[in-house]
Protein backbone atom coordinates (compact mmCIF):
# COMPACT_ATOMS: atom_id res chain seq x y z
CA UNK A 1 0.00 0.00 0.00
CA UNK A 2 1.94 3.07 -1.22
CA UNK A 3 -0.11 5.69 -0.13
CA UNK A 4 1.46 9.21 -2.95
CA UNK A 5 -0.07 12.44 -4.11
CA UNK A 6 -2.63 10.28 -6.12
CA UNK A 7 -4.57 10.43 -3.78
CA UNK A 8 -5.07 13.68 -4.13
CA UNK A 9 -5.56 13.86 -7.14
CA UNK A 10 -8.34 10.90 -7.06
CA UNK A 11 -10.32 13.33 -4.59
CA UNK A 12 -10.56 16.29 -7.08
CA UNK A 13 -11.54 13.94 -10.21
CA UNK A 14 -14.43 12.34 -7.69
CA UNK A 15 -15.45 15.46 -6.93
CA UNK A 16 -15.50 17.09 -10.19
CA UNK A 17 -17.48 14.10 -11.47
CA UNK A 18 -19.56 14.54 -8.51
CA UNK A 19 -20.81 18.14 -9.43
CA UNK A 20 -20.65 17.29 -12.93
CA UNK A 21 -23.59 15.14 -12.58
CA UNK A 22 -25.43 16.94 -10.04
CA UNK A 23 -25.58 19.91 -12.60
CA UNK A 24 -25.83 18.33 -15.76
CA UNK A 25 -27.18 14.47 -15.61
CA UNK A 26 -29.19 13.95 -12.71
CA UNK A 27 -31.80 17.38 -12.72
CA UNK A 28 -32.74 17.03 -16.25
CA UNK A 29 -33.40 13.15 -16.24
CA UNK A 30 -34.84 13.23 -12.93
CA UNK A 31 -37.42 16.43 -14.12
CA UNK A 32 -37.98 14.02 -17.83
CA UNK A 33 -39.36 11.08 -15.42
CA UNK A 34 -41.75 13.39 -13.57
CA UNK A 35 -43.10 15.08 -16.60
CA UNK A 36 -43.82 11.98 -17.95
CA UNK A 37 -45.63 10.58 -14.77
CA UNK A 38 -47.51 13.64 -14.98
CA UNK A 39 -48.10 13.10 -18.48
CA UNK A 40 -49.69 9.81 -18.13
CA UNK A 41 -51.46 10.61 -14.76
CA UNK A 42 -53.22 13.34 -17.43
CA UNK A 43 -53.71 10.52 -19.97
CA UNK A 44 -54.76 8.08 -17.36
CA UNK A 45 -57.40 11.06 -16.06
CA UNK A 46 -58.50 11.54 -19.58
CA UNK A 47 -59.09 8.20 -20.65
CA UNK A 48 -61.27 7.96 -17.35
CA UNK A 49 -63.16 10.82 -17.97
CA UNK A 50 -63.44 9.57 -21.86
CA UNK A 51 -65.03 6.31 -20.61
CA UNK A 52 -67.58 8.38 -18.39
CA UNK A 53 -68.15 9.80 -21.03
CA UNK A 54 -68.99 6.89 -23.48
CA UNK A 55 -71.43 5.70 -21.10
CA UNK A 56 -73.17 8.46 -20.70
CA UNK A 57 -74.09 9.09 -24.15
CA UNK A 58 -74.91 5.12 -24.68
CA UNK A 59 -77.65 5.95 -22.18
CA UNK A 60 -78.92 8.27 -23.33
CA UNK A 61 -78.12 6.70 -26.76
CA UNK A 62 -80.78 3.51 -25.51
CA UNK A 63 -83.25 6.35 -23.87
CA UNK A 64 -83.63 7.91 -27.46
CA UNK A 65 -83.86 4.51 -28.92
CA UNK A 66 -86.43 3.75 -26.37
CA UNK A 67 -88.26 7.08 -27.18
CA UNK A 68 -88.92 6.42 -30.29
CA UNK A 69 -89.78 3.07 -30.36
CA UNK A 70 -92.72 4.10 -28.03
CA UNK A 71 -94.09 6.96 -30.35
CA UNK A 72 -93.84 4.82 -33.78
CA UNK A 73 -95.93 2.14 -32.11
CA UNK A 74 -98.10 4.99 -30.81
CA UNK A 75 -98.18 6.14 -34.36
CA UNK A 76 -98.94 2.61 -35.33
CA UNK A 77 -101.78 2.13 -33.89
CA UNK A 78 -103.29 5.05 -34.48
CA UNK A 79 -102.98 4.85 -37.98
CA UNK A 80 -104.87 1.62 -37.43
CA UNK A 81 -107.25 2.97 -35.45
CA UNK A 82 -107.65 5.56 -38.38
CA UNK A 83 -107.53 3.01 -40.70
CA UNK A 84 -110.63 1.00 -38.70
CA UNK A 85 -112.16 4.04 -38.92
CA UNK A 86 -112.27 5.16 -42.72
CA UNK A 87 -113.54 1.36 -43.21
CA UNK A 88 -116.29 2.11 -40.82
CA UNK A 89 -117.32 5.22 -42.41
CA UNK A 90 -117.15 3.74 -45.91
CA UNK A 91 -119.48 1.10 -44.95
CA UNK A 92 -121.87 3.37 -43.80
CA UNK A 93 -121.85 5.45 -46.79
CA UNK A 94 -121.68 2.60 -48.65
CA UNK A 95 -124.82 1.43 -46.60
CA UNK A 96 -126.79 4.62 -47.47
CA UNK A 97 -125.93 4.71 -50.93
CA UNK A 98 -126.91 1.54 -51.72
CA UNK A 99 -130.28 2.27 -49.89
CA UNK A 100 -131.00 5.41 -51.76
CA UNK A 101 -130.16 3.55 -55.05
CA UNK A 102 -132.63 0.56 -53.77
CA UNK A 103 -135.27 3.45 -53.26
CA UNK A 104 -134.75 5.15 -56.52
CA UNK A 105 -135.40 1.48 -58.30
CA UNK A 106 -138.16 0.61 -56.71
CA UNK A 107 -139.73 4.53 -57.08
CA UNK A 108 -138.96 4.21 -60.92
CA UNK A 109 -140.34 0.52 -61.04
CA UNK A 110 -143.73 1.68 -59.19
CA UNK A 111 -143.82 4.48 -61.69
CA UNK A 112 -143.17 2.68 -64.45
CA UNK A 113 -145.60 0.15 -63.14
CA UNK A 114 -147.99 2.84 -62.88
CA UNK A 115 -147.50 3.88 -66.25
CA UNK A 116 -147.90 0.27 -67.72
CA UNK A 117 -151.28 0.18 -65.83
CA UNK A 118 -152.03 3.06 -67.44
CA UNK A 119 -151.45 2.17 -70.67
CA UNK A 120 -153.36 -1.20 -69.85
CA UNK A 121 -156.65 0.67 -68.35
CA UNK A 122 -156.35 2.83 -71.53
CA UNK A 123 -156.11 -0.28 -74.13
CA UNK A 124 -159.34 -1.84 -71.77
CA UNK A 125 -160.71 1.31 -71.80
CA UNK A 126 -160.22 1.57 -75.92
CA UNK A 127 -160.57 -2.23 -75.95
CA UNK A 128 -164.12 -1.98 -74.00
CA UNK A 129 -164.98 1.50 -76.38
CA UNK A 130 -164.42 -0.62 -79.64
CA UNK A 131 -166.45 -3.53 -78.33
CA UNK A 132 -168.84 -1.38 -76.99
CA UNK A 133 -169.07 0.29 -80.42
CA UNK A 134 -169.51 -2.25 -82.38
CA UNK A 135 -172.29 -3.75 -79.90
CA UNK A 136 -173.64 -0.38 -80.14
CA UNK A 137 -172.50 0.80 -83.34
CA UNK A 138 -175.88 -0.81 -84.93
CA UNK A 139 -178.04 0.80 -81.69
CA UNK A 140 -177.01 3.85 -80.84
CA UNK A 141 -175.53 7.30 -81.91
CA UNK A 142 -171.51 7.18 -81.19
CA UNK A 143 -171.92 10.94 -80.20
CA UNK A 144 -175.62 10.41 -78.19
CA UNK A 145 -173.68 8.45 -76.28
CA UNK A 146 -170.22 10.17 -75.88
CA UNK A 147 -170.60 11.24 -72.09
CA UNK A 148 -171.63 8.10 -71.03
CA UNK A 149 -168.34 6.25 -72.89
CA UNK A 150 -166.20 9.09 -71.14
CA UNK A 151 -167.77 8.85 -67.92
CA UNK A 152 -167.41 5.19 -67.86
CA UNK A 153 -163.98 5.63 -69.02
CA UNK A 154 -163.04 7.65 -66.34
CA UNK A 155 -164.30 4.75 -63.79
CA UNK A 156 -161.93 2.43 -64.99
CA UNK B 1 4.91 -15.18 -19.33
CA UNK B 2 6.92 -18.03 -18.23
CA UNK B 3 6.47 -20.03 -15.55
CA UNK B 4 10.23 -19.60 -14.02
CA UNK B 5 10.37 -16.48 -12.81
CA UNK B 6 6.53 -16.23 -11.59
CA UNK B 7 7.31 -14.63 -8.71
CA UNK B 8 8.61 -11.67 -10.93
CA UNK B 9 5.50 -11.59 -13.09
CA UNK B 10 3.30 -11.06 -10.22
CA UNK B 11 5.34 -8.18 -8.63
CA UNK B 12 5.41 -6.70 -11.92
CA UNK B 13 1.46 -7.07 -11.65
CA UNK B 14 1.14 -5.13 -9.14
CA UNK B 15 3.68 -2.02 -9.82
CA UNK B 16 1.66 0.92 -10.86
CA UNK B 17 3.13 3.42 -13.47
CA UNK B 18 4.47 6.25 -11.32
CA UNK B 19 5.45 9.80 -12.40
CA UNK B 20 7.38 12.02 -9.74
CA UNK B 21 11.11 13.15 -9.59
CA UNK B 22 13.54 10.92 -10.53
CA UNK B 23 17.08 10.55 -8.49
CA UNK B 24 18.59 12.42 -10.78
CA UNK B 25 16.14 15.38 -9.88
CA UNK B 26 14.39 15.19 -13.28
CA UNK B 27 10.24 14.75 -13.29
CA UNK B 28 9.95 11.13 -15.27
CA UNK B 29 8.14 7.69 -15.28
CA UNK B 30 9.77 5.28 -12.57
CA UNK B 31 11.48 2.01 -14.17
CA UNK B 32 12.19 -0.05 -11.32
CA UNK B 33 10.53 -0.66 -7.55
CA UNK B 34 13.81 1.26 -6.45
CA UNK B 35 13.03 4.28 -7.95
CA UNK B 36 9.18 4.72 -7.05
CA UNK B 37 10.36 3.85 -3.38
CA UNK B 38 12.40 6.88 -3.78
CA UNK B 39 9.63 9.64 -4.85
CA UNK B 40 7.96 9.12 -1.93
CA UNK B 41 4.31 11.21 -1.49
CA UNK B 42 4.67 13.97 -4.24
CA UNK B 43 4.47 11.42 -6.76
CA UNK B 44 1.51 9.95 -9.03
CA UNK B 45 0.34 6.78 -10.14
CA UNK B 46 -0.41 7.80 -13.60
CA UNK B 47 -2.18 4.24 -14.89
CA UNK B 48 -4.83 5.21 -11.90
CA UNK B 49 -5.17 8.45 -12.41
CA UNK B 50 -5.49 8.27 -16.30
CA UNK B 51 -7.51 5.21 -16.21
CA UNK B 52 -10.28 6.51 -13.51
CA UNK B 53 -10.70 9.84 -15.43
CA UNK B 54 -11.25 8.18 -18.92
CA UNK B 55 -13.81 5.63 -16.93
CA UNK B 56 -15.38 8.87 -15.18
CA UNK B 57 -15.53 10.56 -18.15
CA UNK B 58 -17.38 7.47 -20.52
CA UNK B 59 -19.76 7.78 -17.42
CA UNK B 60 -20.59 11.23 -17.47
CA UNK B 61 -20.58 11.57 -21.34
CA UNK B 62 -23.07 8.44 -21.79
CA UNK B 63 -25.01 9.79 -18.62
CA UNK B 64 -24.91 13.91 -19.81
CA UNK B 65 -25.92 12.21 -23.45
CA UNK B 66 -29.10 10.66 -22.16
CA UNK B 67 -29.63 13.74 -20.00
CA UNK B 68 -29.69 16.16 -22.56
CA UNK B 69 -31.59 13.99 -25.13
CA UNK B 70 -34.34 13.01 -22.15
CA UNK B 71 -37.78 13.24 -23.37
CA UNK B 72 -40.95 13.43 -22.20
CA UNK B 73 -42.28 10.99 -24.80
CA UNK B 74 -41.52 7.27 -25.69
CA UNK B 75 -37.99 7.16 -24.43
CA UNK B 76 -34.97 5.65 -26.39
CA UNK B 77 -33.43 2.19 -24.93
CA UNK B 78 -30.46 4.02 -24.03
CA UNK B 79 -32.52 6.43 -21.80
CA UNK B 80 -34.45 3.81 -20.71
CA UNK B 81 -31.27 2.18 -19.71
CA UNK B 82 -30.03 5.45 -17.87
CA UNK B 83 -33.89 6.00 -16.13
CA UNK B 84 -33.56 2.70 -15.01
CA UNK B 85 -30.01 3.23 -13.32
CA UNK B 86 -31.41 6.90 -11.86
CA UNK B 87 -34.46 5.37 -10.52
CA UNK B 88 -32.72 2.10 -8.96
CA UNK B 89 -30.25 5.20 -6.89
CA UNK B 90 -33.07 7.24 -6.08
CA UNK B 91 -35.15 4.61 -4.98
CA UNK B 92 -31.91 3.53 -2.77
CA UNK B 93 -31.47 7.30 -1.30
CA UNK B 94 -35.14 7.39 -0.58
CA UNK B 95 -34.99 4.22 1.42
CA UNK B 96 -31.73 5.30 3.78
CA UNK B 97 -31.61 9.04 3.49
CA UNK B 98 -34.67 10.66 5.16
CA UNK B 99 -33.80 14.60 5.39
CA UNK B 100 -33.71 16.88 1.76
CA UNK B 101 -30.48 16.91 -0.36
CA UNK B 102 -29.93 17.62 -3.78
CA UNK B 103 -26.65 16.18 -3.91
CA UNK B 104 -26.73 12.96 -2.26
CA UNK B 105 -28.71 10.78 -4.93
CA UNK B 106 -25.94 12.31 -7.70
CA UNK B 107 -23.64 11.64 -4.99
CA UNK B 108 -24.48 8.11 -4.85
CA UNK B 109 -25.14 7.53 -9.08
CA UNK B 110 -21.56 8.84 -9.27
CA UNK B 111 -20.00 6.56 -6.74
CA UNK B 112 -22.04 3.96 -7.73
CA UNK B 113 -21.16 4.08 -11.72
CA UNK B 114 -17.67 5.10 -11.41
CA UNK B 115 -16.87 2.22 -8.77
CA UNK B 116 -18.55 -0.29 -11.16
CA UNK B 117 -16.97 0.59 -14.18
CA UNK B 118 -13.45 0.67 -12.46
CA UNK B 119 -13.85 -2.81 -10.98
CA UNK B 120 -15.08 -3.65 -14.71
CA UNK B 121 -11.91 -3.40 -15.51
CA UNK B 122 -10.98 -6.60 -13.18
CA UNK B 123 -12.66 -8.54 -16.38
CA UNK B 124 -10.07 -7.37 -18.78
CA UNK B 125 -7.64 -10.42 -19.40
CA UNK B 126 -4.48 -8.87 -17.06
CA UNK B 127 -1.83 -9.14 -19.60
CA UNK B 128 -3.73 -7.51 -21.83
CA UNK B 129 -3.03 -3.66 -20.74
CA UNK B 130 0.31 -4.46 -19.32
CA UNK B 131 1.40 -6.40 -22.09
CA UNK B 132 -0.06 -3.04 -24.60
CA UNK B 133 2.31 -0.47 -22.34
CA UNK B 134 5.13 -2.58 -22.57
CA UNK B 135 4.74 -2.53 -26.24
CA UNK B 136 4.16 0.98 -25.92
CA UNK B 137 7.80 1.69 -23.60
CA UNK B 138 5.69 2.16 -20.14
CA UNK B 139 7.17 0.27 -17.82
CA UNK B 140 4.05 -0.84 -15.42
CA UNK B 141 0.45 -0.35 -16.09
CA UNK B 142 -2.00 -1.53 -13.30
CA UNK B 143 -5.58 -1.38 -15.16
CA UNK B 144 -7.72 -1.33 -12.05
CA UNK B 145 -8.11 1.94 -10.14
CA UNK B 146 -10.20 0.72 -7.58
CA UNK B 147 -7.09 -1.65 -6.67
CA UNK B 148 -5.24 0.98 -5.77
CA UNK B 149 -6.00 2.59 -1.96
CA UNK B 150 -5.39 5.90 -3.67
CA UNK B 151 -8.59 6.04 -5.66
CA UNK B 152 -10.92 4.19 -3.27
CA UNK B 153 -9.36 6.84 -0.10
CA UNK B 154 -9.69 9.38 -2.27
CA UNK B 155 -13.60 8.76 -3.11
CA UNK B 156 -13.69 7.88 0.63
CA UNK B 157 -12.15 11.08 1.88
CA UNK B 158 -14.62 13.51 -0.38
CA UNK B 159 -17.36 11.29 1.22
CA UNK B 160 -15.89 11.97 4.95
CA UNK B 161 -15.23 15.68 4.17
CA UNK B 162 -19.21 15.83 3.55
CA UNK B 163 -20.02 13.89 6.32
CA UNK B 164 -18.27 16.41 8.61
CA UNK B 165 -19.65 19.58 6.67
CA UNK B 166 -23.08 18.24 7.19
CA UNK B 167 -22.93 17.33 10.76
CA UNK B 168 -21.61 20.78 11.24
CA UNK B 169 -23.85 22.55 8.95
CA UNK B 170 -26.95 20.73 10.62
CA UNK B 171 -25.83 20.54 14.53
CA UNK B 172 -23.49 23.68 15.02
CA UNK B 173 -19.91 23.35 15.90
CA UNK B 174 -20.79 22.81 19.64
CA UNK B 175 -23.77 20.03 18.79
CA UNK B 176 -21.14 18.22 16.37
CA UNK B 177 -18.73 18.53 19.36
CA UNK B 178 -21.01 17.87 21.57
CA UNK B 179 -21.92 14.20 19.94
CA UNK B 180 -18.20 13.61 20.02
CA UNK B 181 -17.80 14.39 23.74
CA UNK B 182 -20.86 13.46 25.51
CA UNK B 183 -21.81 10.41 24.42
CA UNK B 184 -22.73 7.72 25.20
CA UNK B 185 -21.54 8.20 28.63
CA UNK B 186 -22.52 11.50 29.38
CA UNK B 187 -20.03 14.51 30.43
CA UNK B 188 -17.79 12.55 33.37
CA UNK B 189 -16.91 9.71 30.82
CA UNK B 190 -15.67 12.61 28.58
CA UNK B 191 -11.95 11.28 27.62
CA UNK B 192 -13.55 7.47 26.96
CA UNK B 193 -16.46 9.01 24.38
CA UNK B 194 -13.91 11.21 22.23
CA UNK B 195 -11.75 8.54 21.89
CA UNK B 196 -14.81 5.67 21.16
CA UNK B 197 -16.68 8.59 18.74
CA UNK B 198 -13.30 9.32 17.15
CA UNK B 199 -12.53 5.75 16.28
CA UNK B 200 -15.96 5.50 15.22
CA UNK B 201 -15.99 8.33 13.34
CA UNK B 202 -12.34 7.39 11.58
CA UNK B 203 -13.47 4.38 10.89
CA UNK B 204 -16.23 4.87 8.73
CA UNK B 205 -13.64 6.42 5.30
CA UNK B 206 -11.17 3.83 6.74
CA UNK B 207 -14.07 0.76 6.37
CA UNK B 208 -15.24 2.42 3.48
CA UNK B 209 -12.30 2.96 1.59
CA UNK B 210 -10.58 -0.35 2.94
CA UNK B 211 -13.46 -2.66 2.32
CA UNK B 212 -13.35 -1.97 -1.46
CA UNK B 213 -9.81 -1.92 -2.10
CA UNK B 214 -9.41 -4.98 -0.16
CA UNK B 215 -11.94 -7.06 -2.29
CA UNK B 216 -10.86 -5.86 -5.91
CA UNK B 217 -6.76 -6.49 -4.74
CA UNK B 218 -8.03 -9.74 -3.86
CA UNK B 219 -9.50 -10.66 -7.06
CA UNK B 220 -6.70 -9.09 -9.30
CA UNK B 221 -4.39 -11.34 -6.83
CA UNK B 222 -6.28 -14.30 -7.69
CA UNK B 223 -6.55 -13.25 -11.46
CA UNK B 224 -2.64 -13.15 -11.29
CA UNK B 225 -1.93 -16.00 -9.52
CA UNK B 226 -4.23 -18.21 -11.88
CA UNK B 227 -2.12 -16.13 -14.73
CA UNK B 228 0.98 -16.81 -12.96
CA UNK B 229 1.05 -20.32 -12.10
CA UNK B 230 -0.96 -22.23 -14.76
CA UNK B 231 0.24 -22.64 -18.35
CA UNK B 232 -1.85 -20.79 -20.77
CA UNK B 233 -4.05 -23.47 -22.55
CA UNK B 234 -5.48 -24.52 -18.59
CA UNK B 235 -6.06 -20.96 -17.17
CA UNK B 236 -9.37 -20.69 -18.68
CA UNK B 237 -10.36 -23.62 -15.72
CA UNK B 238 -10.35 -21.36 -13.32
CA UNK B 239 -10.26 -17.86 -14.16
CA UNK B 240 -13.66 -17.96 -15.96
CA UNK B 241 -15.56 -19.29 -13.14
CA UNK B 242 -13.71 -16.72 -10.94
CA UNK B 243 -14.26 -14.00 -13.63
CA UNK B 244 -18.71 -14.87 -13.24
CA UNK B 245 -18.14 -14.76 -9.59
CA UNK B 246 -16.31 -11.73 -9.44
CA UNK B 247 -18.76 -9.98 -11.59
CA UNK B 248 -21.02 -10.33 -8.72
CA UNK B 249 -18.07 -8.64 -6.25
CA UNK B 250 -17.57 -6.18 -8.88
CA UNK B 251 -21.24 -4.92 -8.38
CA UNK B 252 -22.03 -5.91 -5.07
CA UNK B 253 -18.83 -3.84 -3.60
CA UNK B 254 -19.97 -0.64 -5.70
CA UNK B 255 -23.51 -0.93 -3.98
CA UNK B 256 -22.03 -1.25 -0.67
CA UNK B 257 -19.80 1.88 -1.37
CA UNK B 258 -22.99 4.06 -2.43
CA UNK B 259 -25.50 2.47 0.19
CA UNK B 260 -23.03 3.05 3.12
CA UNK B 261 -22.23 6.95 1.87
CA UNK B 262 -25.74 7.50 1.85
CA UNK B 263 -25.80 5.91 5.64
CA UNK B 264 -23.39 7.97 6.65
CA UNK B 265 -24.73 11.02 5.27
CA UNK B 266 -27.98 10.13 6.57
CA UNK B 267 -26.66 9.56 9.82
CA UNK B 268 -24.76 13.02 9.49
CA UNK B 269 -27.81 14.63 9.25
CA UNK B 270 -29.41 13.16 11.83
CA UNK B 271 -29.80 14.80 16.00
CA UNK B 272 -28.57 11.91 17.67
CA UNK B 273 -27.35 8.38 16.67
Amino acid sequence: MDINATLIGQTIMFIVFVWFCMRFIWPPITQALEARRQQIADGLAQAERGKHDLELAAKRAGQVLTDARQQASEILAQAERRATHIIEEAKGHARVEGERVLAASRAELEQQIYRAKEDLRQHVAELAVSGAEKILRREIDARAHADLLSTIQDQL
Amino acid sequence: MSVPNSSEYIKHHMQHLVFGRLPDGALGLAHTPAQIAQMGFWSLNVDTLGVSLVLGLVFSCLFAHAARKAQIGVPSRFQNFVEWMIEFVDGSVRSSFMAKNDLVAPLALTIFCWIFLMNMMDLVPIDYVPGLAEWAGLPYFKLVPSTDPNATFGMAFAVFFLVLYYSIKIKGIGGFLGELTLQPFGKWGLPVNLILEVVNLISKPVSLSLRLFGNMYAGEMIFILIAALLPFWAQWILSVPWAIFHLLIVTLQAFIFMVLTIVYLDMAYQETH
